[in-house]
């Protein structure tokens, strides 16, 4: 923008009163000190509402994340989260190791007893990233249950992968790895795609098939020895050999 | 209506609902308008952020405008509106989560309406507080006004219903498209068209056709050194051109 567009000389344009015009050329220091004494007073409002804000954030996340692991796993009595760390079922992160190193699963009970893992997932759909979050039956070798946390797939179609009540019971009790068909599907792998959302319903099948390749043999290996109460040294189940024995099926 | 050169209060208001209605008349903001318009839901969530952010900066601008030296108004005025947003991204994920996910990455945008940068340009920063307010609340109402025409007729006829309420017959099948993006364009062609025809119809009964008034603060004059500027810019293309 060259110097004979800026409107801000003329005080007749509104008639009103405008700010006096600009003969005398304001110093550098006035320049830097407007934009500086406006940036911190904005971050001071900013910081303000952020430390206000960001609690309720994280409860209404974490209410989000408590209601799907409730969806999945059909109402579990309680549930807690544990980490794979190298193919193995932990209770806590091992001190060192990044949050990105780990998977996060979520282990639901009923009645003391085990009633699957909820494991999150994401990977693009049609439009933008789908995360979803399935359980798992790891002494069935099942899914039981998935839901969407967040798409931005097309409405009317790519959508339906959130609110389609029959593609969404489709993964109620479907054995790995799971395989998309066009209609009609009976066989205990088979999924029945939504019509018209081929992408964004092969998109669930992959994240599902993917997330039990990466983590699947961990959470089968590590059932028996997990318990409602984090107890110490539970999670460090013996791990009695038969890793990858059971690809589920990963890379698509 | 009053000529915009009036300034009393209501003049000031009414203005921007219907003379110089933002997105209906000055074609400005809509990105926003036509994003997020698909259920009146949203339209009416993405009225309330744009209405925050527009009232807030205008009284912050006018209030400092004695201030601000010219050579850092641009960046300043970016600066509170940026914070003005920030604040009400903040605020719409903790009090509204549902309203802020279905809107996601549209609120944040509202940092570049050039609706908004365009009131503090353009009235704002000449203006004081009162007025500015004034000012600010009628462009808002404009904007509401336009986001639920659009977001009504984009929902009824891509869903069926207002408001999530289910408004045509069951048997009606849904328009698909009124909800994507292409409905948004569809949508507010049919209403500048159906404005259009309407807004001449009214001049045609008076007694004489009024020439179009530009927006106030709309610079209608072209400086004489920027039509140099144009031509010589179109020159330098032409030899450009003859090289290849």
């Amino acid at each position: 923008m060259s110097e004979r567009d800026l409107p801000m000389d003329e005080g007749g344009g509104d008639g009103g009163a405008g700010p006096a015009p600009g003969k005398r050329q304001p110093s550098p220091w006035q320049l830097i000190g407007t934009l500086g004494g406006a940036a911190v007073l904005a971050g001071f409002a900013i910081v303000l509402v952020y430390q206000w804000a960001h609690p309720q954030i994280l409860a209404h996340r974490a209410d989000r994340l408590r209601s799907a692991v409730q969806q999945v796993l059909g109402d579990p009595d309680s549930y807690r989260p544990m980490y794979v760390v190298d193919d193995e079922l932990r209770d806590t992160l091992p001190a060192g190791a990044d949050s990105a190193d780990a998977a996060t699963v979520y282990a639901g009970f009923h009645e003391g007893r085990l009633a699957g893992f909820a494991v999150p997932g994401e990977k693009p759909g049609y439009q933008d990233v789908v995360r979803l979050i399935f359980g798992y039956d790891p002494r069935e070798d099942r899914v039981i249950g998935m839901t969407v946390l967040q798409s931005k797939e097309t409405p009317g179609l790519g959508a339906k992968i959130t609110s389609d009540s029959s593609f969404i019971g489709e993964f109620e009790g479907i054995e790995p790895p799971l395989v998309g068909v066009k209609e009609d599907g009976d066989g205990p792998h088979e999924v029945d795609m939504i019509t018209g959302a081929t992408i964004s319903s092969e998109a669930v099948i992959e994240i599902i098939n993917e997330r039990l390749g990466a983590v699947g043999d961990a959470l089968r290996d590590g059932a028996s020895g997990v318990a409602p109460a984090s107890a110490a040294g539970r999670g460090e189940t013996a791990r009695d050999g038969g890793a990858g024995d059971a690809d589920a099926g990963g890379s698509p | 209506m009053s000529p915009a050169t009036e300034k009393t209060p209501s003049a000031v208001f009414l203005r921007g609902i219907w003379e110089e209605n933002p997105v209906l008349i000055q074609l400005l903001g809509l990105c926003p308008a036509l994003a997020v318009t698909n259920t009146v839901e949203n339209a009416i969530a993405m009225s309330v952020a744009t209405t925050f952010v527009l009232v807030g900066s205008s009284s912050i601008v006018s209030l400092i405008k004695r201030w601000v030296p010219a050579q850092v108004r641009i960046s300043t005025y970016i600066m509170i509106i940026a914070t003005f947003v920030t604040i009400v991204d903040l605020s719409m994920g903790a009090v509204a989560p549902g309203a802020s996910r279905a809107l996601g990455a549209f609120v944040p945008l509202i940092v570049v309406n050039c609706m908004i940068l365009g009131r503090q340009e353009a009235f704002a920063s000449k203006n004081p507080l009162g007025f500015s307010v004034l000012d600010a609340l009628g462009v808002s109402a404009g904007f509401w006004i336009a986001l639920l025409i659009l977001g009504g007729v984009r929902e009824l006829l891509g869903a069926g219903t207002l408001l999530g309420v289910q408004v045509m017959p069951v048997a009606w099948e849904p328009w698909v498209i009124m909800i994507l993006p292409p409905g948004g364009f569809l949508t507010l062609g049919v209403v500048l068209l159906l404005m259009g025809w309407w807004t001449e119809r009214g001049e045609e009964t008076e007694e004489a056709v009024q020439p179009r008034r530009w927006p106030q603060g709309v610079r209608t004059e072209q400086p004489a050194g920027r039509v140099r500027a144009g031509s010589g810019g179109s020159d330098g293309t032409d030899r450009t051109g003859g090289r290849h």
